[in-house]
């Protein structure tokens, strides 16, 4: 493998790996504050739609990435109303907004476009363009012949669109404020002793819709680059099981911010590895590319099975808070 | 009084009006809708194009879930249509349940297989058409690699693939056929993203025309070859006009004629059992249009069509990949 393949296996790591660690961004604040977040996935899917229709309708990426946060704010919610106001249980209500952002999507987009839930595609305007970077080649060509320097710069650095750079800054922001901030210490403890939170004066609930809000806003910025950034348009599902894999990684990492980066980058490393090179052959055996698929789910169960460190959850995770009378 | 008698007399002749309807043919889309740009619209566009041809009338439903298609098949069935034709291969399950209470009705199912002694099945042969464009790729292929991207991974793609793969080696037999499967669950038809990726990793290995046969999978594929200046190749409907100047051609599979002819054939004439539709019954084919008109040049344009007519009179047999799980001109 040479080394310029090797940057583009990385350049495809890291397009695939920014809608999980998004997504993981936004699982991290919610499970930190002890509501669990099986609904990524469908909030990740009616931001995709909505991003994609508004941004089709208006010609503009932005006006679409508002929508898009929009959308996902109402099925954030809807969780918390659920989960928090009346106190259901946090992985049905998961599970219900997956299943009714599947049909809405499409029921919806199909009434909007008649195009079999399909949007239609973006034109310029409406998508995230590559951000060139200064001094970066373009051409894959002028590529090929460039240093190694050069190669890195304009194959990996270079060359994303604006969500990409975005989730990576997310991550020291998000270890900042969830570590070195009141608030964040407050949101933690509100994950781990609630009737602490409580005694302390501080509203559980409002700082529990405050990590709900959040998370919505996150998965509104993953499911509007999935339509907007990495696609010309919204599919039926095309989140294709990424809040899932999102979920894994949260595991994976711990509920760590820098873990979760970790975790992202392993995770789209593998689907680049499998999406280039199909069946591994390793000399004495073939691993064909279903394991590779497979090993994000794999590592996640063996992480939780305890056989690498212990994934422990936050304490308080999945427990609604009632107020002791 | 003689208000209601009006009102009676009205209702009976609507009551006859509707009778004499009755052997209208009629058609069940499937649940991607009539207008989805493919499949369903392609026997629709033959549908219309049987009435406008012939001024006759038709019955149409679009499915809104799975459940409702043995209810629409005996909705239709109990009206008097005759015949109904339906598009899809999942319609295979409840017709074969429906047909035996109906034996006066001809079915015609699109894409599917039913053996009953009312039901014609309509398959098509595609990996001919693969085929054909295959032998385009080929031709417009500068580095001698060219890409093909599968939806899901089931024999029925592999089919349109290995029939790709020898179209190309026909032309080109040094050229490198790259060929990937999006997944192996049904996911893998609604992964946009993912075929985007597949499209890089393939134009980084030096592929520079790449065929989706991935559904909605494909999208994704079209969108990315047209953003890295890359030739693509369509699937099922005619898809060039989606990036014009970009999409080499589309490998039809001409639903249309399907519905055209058993609406045609009537109640009375069409012939039930398997119909197989190839290269030579104008069922598989290649697209050519305004949009691509200056991608396929003339020489193309005349091997690829002595190859078609060496298929369809039985000179040229192309390898079906289903009919014994393997493919000579190409790994998977």
């Amino acid at each position: 493998m040479d080394f310029l393949t090797t940057l583009q296996v990385l350049d495809s790591s890291l397009r695939q790996a920014t809608p999980l660690l998004i997504a993981c961004l936004a699982g991290l604040f919610s499970e930190r504050a002890g509501i669990f977040d099986i609904g990524l996935e469908g909030k990740m899917l009616v931001a995709a739609f909505l991003s994609a229709a508004v941004a089709a309708v208006t010609g503009s990426v932005w006006l679409g990435l508002l929508a898009g946060i929009g959308a996902s704010l109402v099925f954030s919610a809807i969780h918390g109303l659920a989960s928090i106001t009346f106190r259901g249980n946090q992985l049905i209500s998961g599970v219900a907004l997956n299943f009714l952002a599947a049909g809405l999507t499409v029921v919806i987009a199909q009434s909007w476009f008649a195009q079999g839930g399909r949007t239609p595609q973006l034109m310029a305007g409406g998508r995230f363009e590559p951000i060139i970077l200064p001094g970066a080649l373009t051409s894959s060509s002028d590529i090929a012949q460039a240093g190694p320097l050069m190669q890195l710069y304009s194959e990996l650095i270079s060359g994303h669109g604006l969500p990409v750079y975005v989730a990576l800054a997310l991550v020291p922001l998000t270890w900042w404020a969830l570590f070195r901030t009141r608030f964040g210490l407050r949101l933690r403890a509100v994950g781990e002793a609630p009737e602490a939170v409580d005694t302390a004066g501080i509203s559980v609930v409002g700082l529990r819709f405050a990590a709900v809000v959040i998370a919505g806003v996150l998965c509104g910025i993953a499911g509007a680059y999935l339509a907007t950034g990495l696609q010309a348009g919204f599919t039926k599902d095309m989140t294709a099981g990424r809040g899932y894999i999102a979920l894994a990684a949260l595991i994976f990492a711990k509920w760590r911010p820098w873990y979760a980066l970790g975790a992202c980058l392993l995770f789209g490393f593998l689907q680049a590895v499998a999406i280039r090179f199909q069946n591994i052959d390793l000399g004495v055996v073939e691993v064909p590319v279903q394991v590779m698929d497979a090993l994000p789910y794999i590592l996640t169960v063996v992480i939780l099975a305890g056989f690498v460190g212990r994934a422990i959850p936050p304490r308080a995770g999945g427990e609604p808070y009632v107020k002791e009378r | 009084m003689t208000i209601l008698h009006r009102l009676m007399g009205a209702t009976a002749a609507l009551a006859l009006g509707a009778g004499a309807a009755l052997a209208d043919p009629a058609l069940i889309f499937d649940l991607g809708g009539k207008f989805d740009k493919s499949f369903n619209e392609s026997a629709h566009t033959g549908a219309q194009r049987w009435a406008e041809e012939t001024g006759g009338e038709y019955n149409e439903v679009e499915l809104q879930s799975d459940a409702q298609r043995e209810q629409a098949l005996r909705r239709f069935a109990e009206n008097g249509n005759n015949p109904i034709v339906m598009a899809g291969f999942s319609f295979a399950t409840p017709l074969a349940e429906v047909a035996a209470d109906y034996p006066d009705t001809t079915f015609v199912i699109i894409d599917g297989v039913v053996e009953a002694d009312n039901v014609r099945s309509v398959i098509f042969s595609e990996h001919e058409g693969s085929y054909l464009v295959g032998m385009l790729a080929a031709m417009a292929s500068e580095t001698g690699t060219v890409g093909f991207i599968g939806g899901m991974d089931i024999p029925l793609i592999r089919k349109f693939g290995c029939g790709y793969a020898q179209g190309v080696k026909a032309v080109n037999p040094d050229a490198t056929v790259i060929a990937n499967m999006t997944g192996t669950t049904p996911a893998a038809w609604n992964d946009p993203v993912r075929g985007s990726e597949l499209t890089l990793a393939q134009i980084g290995q030096g592929a520079d025309v790449v065929y989706a046969a991935a559904g909605g999978t494909g999208v994704g594929v079209l969108q990315t070859a047209a953003d890295q200046d890359i030739l693509s190749i369509g699937v099922d409907a005619n898809q060039n006009y989606l990036h014009p100047g970009q999409v080499l051609t589309s490998m039809l599979k001409r639903v249309d004629v399907a519905v055209y002819n058993a609406f045609s054939a009537g109640a009375e004439e069409i012939e039930t059992g398997i119909h197989v539709l190839g290269v030579g019954e104008d069922g598989v084919g290649y697209a050519l249009d305004e949009f691509n008109a200056d991608l396929i040049t003339d020489e193309m344009r005349v091997s690829v069509d002595e190859a078609a007519d060496a298929i369809a009179n039985g000179e040229l047999l192309i390898h079906d990949y289903t009919s014994d799980e393997s493919c000579p001109a190409v790994d998977f």
